[in-house]
């Protein structure tokens, strides 16, 4: 087969003009390219939020003295708890059970004594509820600093004589959001890109409709091609749409260029749409292949691709398991080039590293798929 | 079970079940899930990388350090010459923090001052940048109190106890709650592509001319998904005592009648799903398009008394919340059968609403 034959611009064409076509009649495909995406960013800007604040505890006062009074109001100032005030602990024990508070500080009958003795027993007592330790560490740290500033405010010092003072790149009033849209569109592009083509390409082959395209004078070359072109060209669409949201919308900065931009996002499209067509391609039944996409391509670029959960602190293997991943050098830059800038110097190895994983992936479909052929 | 419903339901589990392949997918990926996610899911931060400009080079400064160099979340730390080189590794994300110490600090702590160091955070990992400062200002105050010991007594102001979960092991949170959420998404996807499946192929209109009632065909339906997603389920429960070691301490029982409702009212919601679609491909990304944001209020990344006051109606709705907090007070709480009934009942109708849906389609399919 010489290169003229392997790539018909016409015949090309007529591909792109069937899977466009596909595309648009779909109505689920709107609803992953275009709804989806939407809801995500919304839930992701306002759902998830890992800025926790009104956490509700309770704070059983066991004393009446007025440095007592003083400590129960100094937690209910805080816009990091939402009280509810006890004199008995049994009565919020069982709340810590049902779950209706996460945990309570206790304020002893004898708070005035310990104070007294200068720090030879704990003020108060803190209980967390640990089945969510999350949750629990957080009130951990906000019940101590409380109770610090409270101190403070008494004119007894309890802080160290070591201040470290925090300044946070990037992002300087730490919202979640910030980091999390970002990544939200790593997500909506492993959904177009791997799932979407997946199932597509799955359903053809479960159909034999691949066979008969298969059957025609075109080439793997622009079979393949021409049905990738059209979900290349939908996913760049949804990510400036999601981008477009999100710098307008949700308030997240694009401080690098929309060039950084597309570029990163052209680069994850090729292994993402690697994937769902090697998944394809293997599995030739949509719902094994749905499973496998599950798999293999959302549930990783969610919760391992550094975009909820760090992974640096991860196991070992799990950290080395990140690297062949896509969404682990996309996730990344993302986030760069929304918060922090155009720096070439971290995306040009993550673009090689995305090629790259592409590369293997359309060699291995390749040929899984002329082997069909033969057969 | 009369004979009809008996053979509908055999032809139902076969369809899955037939196949080598779809067996497989069926059981491997949620197992898979099970163990890669349960060990990588944690918000706590270790082995990272920090970066350290020293310009004091005093004692205290050398201390601060080496104890951040011992500390168990460090993996390195990179001392750096100049300022732009702490801006520049923070730039290319090679460090998560940078701590930049002035030239007088160790004499403002010998002098009993107030000593400060600046700490540059990633806020593009904002959230384990805060955890990891959270931990860098435990070793700060580490080394005040030493300092403080010689001259005063120095307040330990509060004492914590965190129940159920004493270590706050992350993994007893997270693989009960995942034991939830992978047999939802398997059961659901199930469900959803039954109807779907036979819509793209034809076969439903032989069901509807059939003599099998509205009823029987949605019994027909639910039953091996209930059985499928409720196998799964209890495979991961086990596993969660088994192989994570999760403490086990309410009653068995009652977790696995909540089990079972909860995949009922999540098969409900895949056949409320599935009557609205024409193909498998619109079933799946359908079902997805539920799913995910089903998870994500759910309460399992982040608590649901922190959304805001319209999303947690919405989330009284989603089944998982409820068993989410079923699951983990069993596993964990030893909770008292009034509040588990408390947060079953809403599964139970969850179910009612979503299985009439499905059974008013099939109806009016009929018609």
């Amino acid at each position: 087969m010489n290169a003229a034959a392997a790539l018909s611009m016409r015949r090309l064409a007529a591909l792109v003009r069937k899977e466009s076509l596909q595309i648009v009649r779909d109505p689920s495909t709107i609803l992953i390219a275009f709804v989806l995406p939407v809801i995500l960013l919304l839930l992701f800007a306002y759902a998830v939020s890992l800025d926790v604040r009104g956490v509700r505890i309770g704070v059983v006062l066991e004393s009446d003295s007025a440095a007592a009074q003083s400590l129960a109001a100094a937690y209910a100032a805080t816009r990091y708890f939402e009280v509810t005030p006890a004199r008995d602990r049994r009565d919020v024990a069982d709340e810590l059970v049902a779950g209706r508070l996460r945990g309570f500080v206790v304020i002893p009958a004898d708070l005035d004594r310990r104070l007294a003795a200068h720090g030879e027993r704990a003020l108060v007592q803190v209980i967390t509820d640990g089945s969510q330790p999350n949750t629990a560490n957080f009130i951990e740290g906000y019940a101590q600093g409380v109770i610090g500033n409270w101190l403070g405010s008494r004119g007894i010092a309890a802080g160290g004589a070591i201040e470290l003072v925090p300044r946070i790149w990037f992002n300087p009033e730490l919202e979640s959001r910030r980091f999390l849209i970002p990544g939200a569109i790593a997500i909506v592009m492993t959904m177009i890109g791997t799932m979407l083509t997946a199932l597509v390409v799955a359903r053809e082959w479960e159909r034999g409709t691949m066979e008969a395209i298969m059957s025609t004078p075109a080439s793997i070359l622009e079979i393949l091609t021409g049905k990738l072109l059209p979900y290349f060209a939908l996913g760049l669409v949804a990510t400036v749409g999601c981008a477009l949201l999100a710098v307008t919308a949700f308030d997240v900065p694009l401080r690098g260029t929309w060039i950084g931009l597309l570029a990163l996002s052209s680069a994850f499209l090729v292994p993402a749409l690697g994937q769902g067509l090697l998944i394809s391609a293997l599995t030739r039944n949509q719902f094994v292949a749905a499973q496998i996409a599950l798999l293999s391509g959302f549930l990783p670029a969610f919760l391992l691709s550094g975009f909820l959960f760090e992974i640096d602190s991860m196991p070992a293997p799990i950290r080395a398991l990140t690297y062949v991943l896509p969404a682990r050098y996309f996730v990344a830059s993302l986030q760069t080039v929304f918060l922090a800038g155009d720096i070439w110097w971290q995306f040009v190895p993550a673009i090689a590293a995305m090629l790259v994983i592409g590369a293997v992936l359309f060699t291995l479909t390749a040929l899984n798929t002329r082997k069909t052929l033969d057969r | 079970m009369n004979q009809r419903l008996r053979s509908q339901v055999v032809k139902e589990l076969l369809s899955f079940l037939r196949d080598p392949k779809s067996r497989l997918a069926l059981v491997g990926p949620p197992l898979i899930q099970l163990f890669v996610l349960s060990f990588a899911i944690t918000l706590e931060v270790s082995n990272i990388d920090v970066a350290v400009f020293d310009q004091d080079a005093g004692p205290w400064s050398e201390e601060l350090v080496a104890q951040i160099a011992a500390a168990s979340f460090v993996d390195r730390v990179v001392s750096v010459t100049r300022a732009q080189q702490l801006e520049q590794l923070i730039d290319r994300r090679e460090v998560l923090v940078a701590l930049d110490i002035p030239a007088d600090f160790s004499r403002e702590v010998a002098a009993g001052r107030r000593a400060e160091a600046q700490v540059l955070i990633d806020g593009r990992r904002g959230n384990a940048g805060q955890i990891a400062l959270g931990y860098l200002e435990r070793i700060a105050a580490g080394i005040a109190t030493d300092l403080h010991e010689a001259r005063a007594p120095r307040t330990m102001p509060v004492v914590t106890r965190h129940w159920f979960n004493p270590n706050l092991e992350y993994q007893w949170f997270v693989v009960p709650s995942l034991s939830g959420i992978l047999a939802m998404m398997s059961s659901i996807i199930v469900t959803a592509l039954s109807i779907a499946r036979e819509r793209e192929l034809g076969t439903f209109d032989q069901l509807l001319v059939s003599p099998a009632t509205p009823v029987e065909i949605v019994i027909g339906k639910t039953v091996p998904a209930l059985a499928i997603g409720t196998l799964l389920g209890g495979m991961m429960i086990l596993a969660g005592v088994y192989a994570f070691d999760v403490p086990l301490t309410g009653s068995v029982l009652l977790l696995i009648a909540c089990l079972l409702l909860f995949i009922l009212s999540v098969v409900g919601i895949g056949l409320a799903v599935s009557s609205l679609c024409n193909t498998q491909q619109q079933a799946i990304l359908g079902t997805f398009s539920v799913v995910v944001p089903v998870i994500l209020i759910s309460g399992f990344a982040t608590p649901v008394e922190n959304m805001p006051t319209f999303l947690q109606w919405l989330a009284e709705a989603s089944p998982l919340k409820h068993f989410l907090v079923i699951v983990q007070g069993t596993f964990l709480k030893a909770m008292p059968p009034a509040e588990i009934f408390a947060n079953a009942w809403p599964l139970a109708a969850i179910a009612v609403v979503t299985l009439s849906v499905a059974l008013l389609f099939v109806s009016r399919r009929l018609q």
